[in-house]
């Protein structure tokens, strides 16, 4: 089974809200300089997902990424966590571009890598939270798709897959070729082994431009406009607790959660 | 036919009825039409769902659009896209709405690539200004707003709409409206198998009253200990950041986070987390948050409604043996 894998580089989720900064302008959100970018942690299961499959089933991982120079790391991740191939389609055409540019441009990336089984995204980036690209790339490829997945079983040339939705699942059989969007309930990625990063730091990423791919007027259109982000403001309205000790802070707590009735 | 213009919605049914994230779009979705010339529509699509038809327009709607047909009896987003597509082009709104539901995060992106316009997802407030729409979402887990619009004469304007944001539409019984009979375009290549909900066992995070979740400040995986004899002396479920899991000290089950469970207790009490964005994303909707933490500067005071700073190894004891007495065990 041939998979590409979708993967998008984001800020570290794991660093506090409060480094996260808006331009003068409202155009882009920066976290903190010092803290490397990660791979996406929906895209981190979904090579998780590919990895599970090609070991049940044989064929080949790409990795695929539309960003900037920098989203190479993610690549490289992905590939020293055991996939086979990666391409970056880098242009500063798409750095702001909307989710159907963005899956455009995968789409026609995903053309030019050929004989696709299988397409996997991530359930949403962890930066703009759209959950878009998954299911936009389907119809711009024409292929069927369920998303938000916690379980795939290949069987008989298809696929048998398990959707989240509140309190349960629902499952769906889903012909081939096809895309999926894989959740965090799917199952932990492994972490890359030394060799896997040998391995992976000998790879050529391939790399194309837009003009590369042959994208059309229509595909290089936003279809939705940005504005600005901004900060909410958020209040804080914190209450803190102290007393003569931590001791007496502690018991004081607690009267103060009985007082409100939260316990 | 007829419609043009005005807002389309996009219903869904559960347990035979308007789901209530439909009810609420139902209600926003009204405001927005009364701003415009065309009417509220709504689509509902399903089996035997032509009862709904009434409750629909008793709830703000001037057209209900019925699909009461076998392809449509159970969801899929193939299904459902072709059968939308088609009344969407049909009547062609200026709006177009759904509920960020399981269903609408698959159906939306999809559908909007059919009509060739922008969706914005996950909608928490609208405006709208000489027929033109702008929307606002949360992003970066709840820590950044975007605002988004559409392009001069897109058509239509296309959002989905965050569940629990906006008030459910009022009813009135007495409201005239007109329904239309659809058909359904054919199944497409993806078959519905099962449904399933699953009970757990114990208090279930995402169903938690209370909720006490411990972070790295625990110092070691022993001491998580604490927190779980906190959590069984309130009748809580156990919590954790990320940063215990991928360490090892918990199960994955526990994760609460943008890559765990999303929960809204009424009291989430965080010890030893410092509020990474990651976390906060699957709390901020707590009613009221509870922090522990040494370090008053740590973000998650900045989302707290009680805090105490300090060590929780002297803390805790003596918070847990207050709580006991209280609680009269």
């Amino acid at each position: 089974m041939n998979i590409v894998v979708c993967v998008k580089q984001v800020p570290d989720p794991e660093q506090p809200a409060s480094n996260l900064r808006v331009d003068a302008n409202g155009r882009r959100v920066t976290g903190d300089p010092n803290v490397r970018p990660v791979i996406n942690g929906y895209d981190e299961n979904a090579v998780e997902a590919a990895l599970r499959l090609k070991e049940a089933q044989g064929g080949k991982i790409s990795i695929l990424s539309v960003g900037a120079e920098s989203a190479r790391d993610v690549i490289k991740h992905a590939l020293s966590m055991g996939a086979d191939e990666g391409y970056i389609v880098e242009d500063p055409a798409l750095s702001e571009a909307d989710p159907w540019m963005i899956a455009s441009a995968l789409g026609a990336a995903i053309g030019k890598i050929g004989d696709t089984d299988l397409v996997l995204c991530g359930r949403q980036a962890s930066d703009d939270d759209n959950g878009q690209v998954g299911p936009t790339l389907a119809e711009v490829l024409g292929l069927p798709c369920v998303t938000v997945l916690r379980a795939i079983q290949a069987q008989n040339g298809s696929l048998r897959v398990e959707q989240l939705i509140p309190d349960g699942f629902r499952a769906f059989q889903v012909p081939l070729p096809a895309l999926l969007s894989i959740s965090n309930e799917y199952g932990k990625p492994r972490y890359p082994t030394t060799r896997g990063i040998m391995l992976a730091a000998r790879k050529q990423i391939t790399s194309w431009s837009a003009a590369d791919l042959g994208l059309g007027p229509e595909a290089s259109k936003p279809r939705l406009q940005h504005v600005r982000y901004f900060i909410p403001a958020r209040e804080s309205r914190v209450e803190f607790i102290t007393g003569e000790t931590l001791e007496e802070a502690g018991e004081k707590l607690a009267l103060r959660l009985r007082e409100e009735k939260l316990i | 036919m007829a419609q043009q213009g005005g807002v389309l919605i996009l219903g869904e049914v559960a347990e035979g009825q308007l789901a209530p994230a439909t009810l609420e779009v139902l209600g926003i979705g009204r405001k927005l039409a009364d701003q415009l010339p065309g009417p509220l529509g709504i689509a509902i699509l399903g089996r035997g769902v032509g009862a709904l038809a009434n409750d629909a327009i008793a709830y703000g709607a001037d057209v209900v659009h019925v699909v009461d047909h076998a392809a449509v009896a159970d969801f899929t987003s193939d299904a459902y896209v072709g059968t939308t597509e088609r009344i969407a082009k049909d009547v062609k709104p200026s709006i177009l709405l759904l509920a960020h539901t399981a269903n609408g995060r698959e159906v939306g992106p999809r559908l909007a690539v059919r009509l060739q316009t922008g969706q914005a997802s996950d909608c928490i407030e609208f405006s709208l200004e000489n027929g033109r729409l702008t929307a606002t979402r949360p992003c970066f887990g709840g820590a950044i707003r975007q605002t988004v619009t559409w392009p001069e004469g897109a058509a239509p304007q296309f959002a989905t709409v965050r569940p629990k944001t906006f008030d459910q539409a009022q009813r009135n019984p007495g409201r005239q409206g007109e329904v239309i009979s659809v058909s359904a375009t054919e199944a497409g290549a993806t078959r519905f198998l099962e449904q399933k909900q699953e009970p757990t066992e114990g208090v279930k995070l995402e169903d938690a009253e209370i909720i006490v979740s411990g972070g790295r400040g625990l110092g070691n995986a022993d001491n998580f200990k604490q927190v779980e004899e906190l959590a069984k002396v309130l009748g809580a479920a156990v919590g954790a950041s990320r940063a215990i899991v991928d360490e090892g000290w918990v199960p994955y089950a526990y994760q609460v986070g943008l890559t765990g469970k999303t929960v809204s207790p009424n009291l989430y009490i965080a010890i030893g987390i410092s509020g990474a964005s990651q976390h906060m994303a699957g709390c901020a909707g707590s009613r009221v948050i509870v922090a522990i933490n040494r370090d008053e500067s740590a973000d998650v005071f900045k989302y707290a409604r009680f805090g105490v700073v300090g060590e929780y190894q002297k803390i805790l004891p003596a918070f847990q043996r207050k709580v006991q007495e209280l609680l009269g065990g």
